[in-house]
């Protein structure tokens, strides 16, 4: 751990480019075996498509957690977020007589407001985050179930119009059994999430804000020494975690049409290892959307190479998920120890001896 | 002087938050906390009432914290996987029963065989905390994401049971004795951690290499071992918190046995006043914290909270007790209370 973060510290940009063209060239990779091996549903682009449309909520909410964790934190919270603001939304639309606009406020509101809350603990009052982020979860999916206890669908007619929308694009589609054409079709939460990853990829890179989140990640102190605010570096960290999170529960609701307790149960989690699998180091300094982006799409492209390779029991998915992340860590760890201390050959031997 | 009032105060938390939820029991309910005799459905009499209740409830989580501690304290992060992990063991736990007929030479085997297993895949997340350097919340993520879909997989996609009067005397009540076993277990599991504390360095050393690796490391200490051992220390916590969880219920369900307890043992190491980031730790301190959480657990129950929405003010919970326990709070605090002090002596002098 130690190892890792001096290495990060040294030259931050080299390894995450270095890790971001891991990711993405296993990603084309393992798409184009696919498309090799099992042809049929992975030769039409409509499959790359859907891995978007299921995946926009996820892909948002990874890209807050890559900002959280760039700058040395973690938030588990986001998960709840998206739970809370896609059952308040359902429930203010329906019940309370909204509209698309005032759900979408909601939804920002209670972003923010987590945001804020955890920001604060957490910067200002020096509690270590993941207590801080564990209780805001708590507190998410416990709020979630007093909003409503059962599941409630959408029934509003303006955001059903929304949440029919689709980009439809005549060229990339392909011709169904009954001869028809079908369009390549994309949601609207698609483009909000492919926004999203561009404009935090921009904030990351070239604004002064994404600098010290990188210089602060990298190492506290001599940010501190540097003249940079670590406590409002890391306090917007958060503050925009929690704005993302509630973008993300608007667009899984618009994915989804409902509100549910079990809503993206477990997205914390995958948003972690999306964010890993990009090249984001937990130790902070290191990661950038773009790899986010392909994070969410290797994790969810295993995911339908498992279905369609006739693996069908149920456990078969995450087993194989679990190795996928194990193989990503360990290739991390390797490299990166492997770049600060020169030859590949001379940390094999230093693991060899070392266990 | 701090460091004086530091050494003291690490205890002063879960101390303050236990007496909290106690006192504000006693307000609400005078009767909260007596214990009455009664005969259970196998016609023993045993003890039964809130305190009980809470003792029994929280041994699975307080024997969880007490691994916890150790691999906080050395690793400087925490095992996410200890739920997942004690749903293989589990599993292992009763395939065994399943297979040879409960005896008492097959609960032992079985007992031993799910011990073997929490180890190797303590041994597992140790490996690549301390041999790859990963962070540890990183590399536990691993056994987290897979750990339920195997124990799915060993179970045969199915939730077998088992029952036997052996089986209830280790998760339950054993014959003519009225106190529940898990507390006995939870008991024997501390003075086993006191006594290698006492007899071994393990304390000092884990300490060491929690505080800085280097020196550690300097010093003679090899802290790849530390880090390992602690990992599968915490994996024989898991096994034994496991075999407790199925004894008790006398069934396994791979997707709700110890769930979220890693995260509720995350949060007793916290309240405990040990640092997330490694290095001092205080085991008893865990432990209390892990008491404190099944107080409030029991509490917010006896308050008819639903059990979904107890959530919430479990997390209320949680930040008042972290914002009272905060650096920033506390110097805040010592600062006014010197002011105080100070103002009352002069006070004081100025009345003579």
């Amino acid at each position: 751990m130690r190892a890792n973060k001096t290495t990060s510290g040294k030259e931050p940009l080299t390894d995450t480019n270095l890790l971001l063209t891991i990711t993405i060239c296993i990603f084309f990779g393992m798409y184009i075996l696919a498309m090799i091996v099992w042809g049929g549903g992975f030769l039409r682009p409509q499959q790359l498509f859907d891995i978007f449309n299921n995946n926009a909520s996820l892909i948002i909410i990874s890209c807050g957690l890559t900002i959280v964790m760039v700058a040395g934190g973690i938030d588990i919270s986001v998960g709840g977020i998206t739970a809370l603001v896609a059952m308040s939304c359902v429930v203010h639309l329906d019940t309370q007589g909204g509209n698309v606009l005032t759900a979408l406020i909601l939804a920002l509101g209670i972003g923010l407001a987590f945001g804020l809350v955890q920001g604060y603990l957490i910067s200002y009052l020096e509690i270590q985050p993941f207590i801080i982020t564990l209780a805001g979860m708590f507190f998410a999916r416990g709020m979630t179930t007093i909003v409503s206890v059962e599941p409630r669908t959408a029934q509003h007619e303006g955001f059903l119009a929304l949440k029919e929308a689709r980009v439809e694009i005549p060229w990339l589609g392909y011709t169904a059994k009954s001869g028809g054409l079908i369009p390549a079709r994309i949601e609207i939460g698609v483009i909000v999430a492919l926004a999203v990853v561009a404009v935090v990829f921009i904030m990351l890179k070239w604004t002064r804000l994404g600098r010290n989140l990188y210089a602060v990640g990298g190492n506290r102190q001599s940010a501190l020494m540097l003249g940079i605010n670590v406590r409002r570096t890391r306090f917007y960290s958060y503050l925009i975690c929690g704005l993302l999170s509630g973008i993300g529960g608007f667009v899984f609701l618009m994915h989804t049409g409902a509100g549910n307790a079990t809503n993206a149960a477990g997205a914390e989690m995958n948003a972690i290892a999306s964010s890993i699998i990009g090249g984001t180091l937990l130790t902070g300094g290191v990661g950038n959307a773009i790899g986010t982006l392909f994070g969410v799409l290797t994790l969810t492209t295993i995911k339908s190479i498992v279905i369609a390779s006739g693996l069908r029991e149920p456990w078969w998915q995450s087993i194989t998920t679990g190795a996928l992340l194990c193989f990503f860590i360990l290739l991390q760890s390797v490299v990166l120890s492997n770049r600060g201390k020169g030859g590949l050959k001379q940390a094999l031997t230093r693991w060899r001896r070392s266990s | 002087m701090s460091a004086n009032l530091k050494k003291s105060s690490q205890l002063l938390i879960p101390l303050i938050a236990l007496a909290l939820l106690v006192v504000f029991n006693l307000i609400r309910d005078p009767g909260f906390f007596s214990v009455g005799l009664t005969a259970n459905n196998d016609g023993n009499t045993v003890l039964a009432g809130n305190l009980i209740s809470v003792l029994n409830g929280a041994s699975e989580l307080a024997i969880l914290a007490m691994g916890m501690t150790l691999v906080t304290a050395a690793a400087g992060g925490q095992d996410i996987s200890v739920g997942a992990a004690a749903a293989i063991a589990g599993s292992v736990f009763i395939k065994v029963l399943r297979a040879g007929g409960i005896t008492p030479a097959t609960v032992l085997l079985a007992f031993l065989a799910c011990c073997v297993v929490a180890m190797l895949f303590g041994a597992f997340n140790g490996t690549l905390v301390a041999v790859f350097n990963i962070h540890p919340m990183i590399a536990t993520l691993i056994l987290y994401t897979a750990g339920r879909s195997i124990a799915y997989w060993i179970n045969g996609g199915a939730t077998p049971t088992v029952s036997s009067p052996l089986i209830k005397a280790i998760g339950g009540f054993i014959p003519g004795v009225p106190i529940p076993t898990p507390v006995f277990i939870v008991i024997i599991c501390g003075i086993i951690f006191a006594l290698l504390f006492k007899v071994t360095n393990l304390a000092l050393y884990t300490q060491a290499v929690g505080i800085n690796p280097q020196a550690a490391r300097l010093n003679g200490i090899d802290t790849t071992k530390i880090k390992l051992l602690t990992f599968v220390i915490l994996g024989l916590c898991v096994a034994v918190a496991s075999c407790i969880s199925v004894s008790r219920l006398g069934l396994i369900n791979h997707e709700t046995i110890l769930i979220e307890i890693e995260m509720d043992a995350i949060l007793a190491v916290a309240i405990g006043g040990n640092a997330l980031s490694g290095g001092r730790f205080k085991m008893i301190g865990s432990v209390l914290g892990a008491y404190a959480i099944q107080t409030l657990t029991t509490t917010l129950y006896a308050m008819k909270v639903s059990s979904t929405a107890i959530k919430a003010y479990k997390a209320v919970v949680i930040i008042l007790i972290v914002v009272i326990g905060s650096p920033v709070v506390k110097s805040a605090v010592g600062r006014l209370w010197s002011r105080l002090v100070k103002s009352n002596a002069t006070a004081a002098t100025g009345g003579n």
